[in-house]
């Protein structure tokens, strides 16, 4: 198990080297810069503004001081909002950006989960039927298409909600509803194919011919097994919820990360770039790298292969 | 195991004893599926209307009627007209043709990457085959669709670049399944057979073992198209896809979603044909993949 754990962190820290690198060099290589945009800017004030943020350094020695801060902690300031670190900007947006994923992932898994048990238990009844449909259109339906109609129909014409916003916790149904059902709809799918392959094992008719009652059967010996393509699919999910809130920040106009990174990348912001890429990359790698762990400790299968 | 692919040729008059063949069960079970009988049918008509639509229609796709502005639904024209009075429907067909043209052309980058790496990795097997799907496994781990927004913003909405760029997101998948397959294959003996004979392992690759695994190939890439579809409409939605005055329906459904509180059919219809277009791939994917009798496995 800790070399398995051991084995995956050195993928992942191989993986953030990577990116680090890779970013870095394509956003010194594209062209204009974060001063180009400013009509006013006299060459003097340029060199002088490229100076002070080092940007006049051959191009390793600008990476290896990246490096050098960034291994402290230090994501450097934006070169567009002045007088703000990086750092700040960050701790300002995440919160809104996790508390949007936390509550979509918590939707998705409190419909998904239940249904596909349902659908598995009940198989090929209307239950089951109702189930699956559910997990084909949720597939489907992209969220920019189910948020802004969900906005035309609760927001607009019952006014219910408010159509954008992030301000009291009524304003957090409306986009937790759409990213989550968006990823309900998978877990549905895998929860029902995989408590179906367990149900039909021989220990669950054992259990079944011992007595056991149908609720303890699925409660007590399915359902550790069958959640199991669930676990895998979660690491996959999170890293999606994170990035669908992109659009889900752009619809309901949600102050989190997602949109500071396009802004960012448009603004040419070189250390908000990275530092908004940094910490995608690590919060997706560590849960996934969780979702690995929990994964092998519920199967023993896994652990062996690694 | 002969690598022809060719389902539908079956004549009409063929006696019951012929046309057993692999191809043929899964012909015959995928007409059983109703669900998935409806998604090909839905996509034949979609795609014929996208390719054929526009010529029959009496409105160009930019042809502006500022008189009419924004109409609802009418005989003229039938989806009703946009802001600038240009006509839905055409623009929706036209938008079709670059949603399905993008889907398609990306998938094809998919294809090709993953099958190649797939079977060159399942093939060699040992060492290289070892490195060679850690490096998948580490590129899964990386927020691709990050970077890809990061290629769009820098270097210019690029339509080929688009595709490029999704192709080579998607093709990750198709890499571990071929592999997979590749492997399962070239244990038989009839491979062994082809070694023997002093074959190359490039035409054993392509000519054996390939055409044994056509069937999940065919199956993933059913269903990747849909993927490929919804990250290039994504783009598209976050304004980093395809550029004015060009339109596919991701551009339609963000322009819909601005205006959707005084026009909500300019985000309706738009939604719901490519709702629906997906909805069909994923049937006709899934239907598949049980005609053809595919394990989900993915290693």
């Amino acid at each position: 198990m800790l070399r398995f754990f051991a084995s995956r962190l050195l993928q992942s820290l191989l993986a953030l080297i990577i990116i680090i690198t890779a970013t870095f060099f394509m956003l010194r290589f594209v062209p204009g810069g974060p001063f180009t945009s400013e009509k006013a800017v006299t060459p003097e004030i340029l060199r002088n503004l490229e100076a002070h943020y080092g940007l006049d350094q051959p191009l390793w020695k600008q990476y290896v001081d990246y490096l050098g801060s960034l291994a402290q902690g230090d994501f450097g300031p934006s070169f567009k909002y002045p007088n703000r670190t990086v750092n700040e900007i960050l701790a300002d947006k995440l919160p809104v950006s996790l508390e949007l994923g936390f509550l979509s992932l918590l939707v998705a898994l409190l419909i998904g989960l239940p249904l596909g048990i349902l659908a598995a238990v009940r198989r090929n009844t209307w239950v089951d039927y109702v189930g699956s449909s559910f997990g084909m259109v949720g597939i489907s339906i992209p969220t920019f298409v189910v948020g802004p109609l969900l906005v035309l129909a609760f927001a607009i014409h019952l006014g219910w909600f408010n159509a954008s916003g992030w301000y009291s916790p009524i304003d957090r149904v409306l986009p937790c509803l759409v990213l989550g059902i968006a990823y309900a709809a998978p877990i549905s799918r895998l929860t029902r194919g995989g408590m179906l392959e367990v149900l039909s094992q021989d220990f669950i008719r054992t259990a079944r011919a011992k007595g056991a009652s149908e609720l303890r059967v699925v409660l007590r010996h399915s359902l550790k097994g069958g959640l199991l393509p669930v676990v895998s699919f979660l690491g996959p999910a999170i890293a999606g919820i994170l990035t669908g809130s992109f659009v889900i920040e752009t619809i309901f106009q949600i102050p989190g990360i997602g949109r500071e990174f396009v802004n960012s990348a448009f603004n040419r912001d070189y250390t908000l770039v990275l530092g908004t890429v940094i910490l995608y990359a690590v919060l997706i790698m560590a849960l996934n790298l969780a979702a690995d762990v929990v994964q092998a400790w519920m199967n023993p299968k896994v652990r062996l292969e690694a | 195991m002969s690598a022809s692919v060719s389902p539908t040729v079956t004549s009409p008059a063929a006696t019951p004893e012929e046309g057993n063949s692999l191809w043929h069960d899964a012909w015959l079970r995928l007409r059983k599926n109703r669900l998935a009988v409806f998604g090909g049918v839905v996509l034949v008509f979609v795609a014929l209307a996208c390719f054929v639509g526009p010529f029959l229609s009496p409105y160009g796709y930019e042809e502006q009627n500022l008189d009419l502005g924004a109409s609802a639904p009418s005989a003229a024209h039938w989806l009703g007209t946009d802001t600038l009075g240009r006509d839905l429907l055409v623009r929706l067909l036209y938008g079709g043709r670059v949603s399905l043209g993008v889907g398609l052309a990306a998938t094809f980058v998919a294809l090709t990457i993953g099958v190649v790496y797939g079977a060159v990795a399942g093939y060699s097997g040992g060492k290289r085959d070892a490195f060679m799907m850690r490096a998948v496994d580490i590129m899964y781990s990386l927020p691709f669709t990050i970077f890809v927004i990061l290629l769009m913003v820098f270097f210019g909405r690029n339509i080929i670049l688009l595709f490029v760029a999704i192709g080579a997101v998607e093709w990750l998948t198709m890499a571990r399944i071929v592999r997979g397959q590749v492997m399962s294959v070239k244990r038989m003996e009839f491979i062994e057979a082809a070694r023997s004979l002093g074959f190359g392992r490039r035409r054993i690759i392509f000519r054996h073992i390939l055409p044994n695994i056509l069937g999940p190939i065919i199956v993933y890439t059913t269903l990747t198209i849909p993927g490929v579809m919804l990250l290039e409409a994504f783009l598209s939605f976050l304004g980093l896809g395809v550029q004015p005055p060009m339109s596919s329906w991701g551009v339609l459904i963000k322009d819909g979603a601005e205006k959707m509180e005084e026009f909500p059919w300019l985000l309706i219809f738009p939604g719901t044909v490519f709702s629906l277009t997906l909805f069909s791939l994923n049937f006709l994917g899934d239907g598949l993949r049980d005609a053809l009798d595919v394990r989900a496995s993915k290693d």
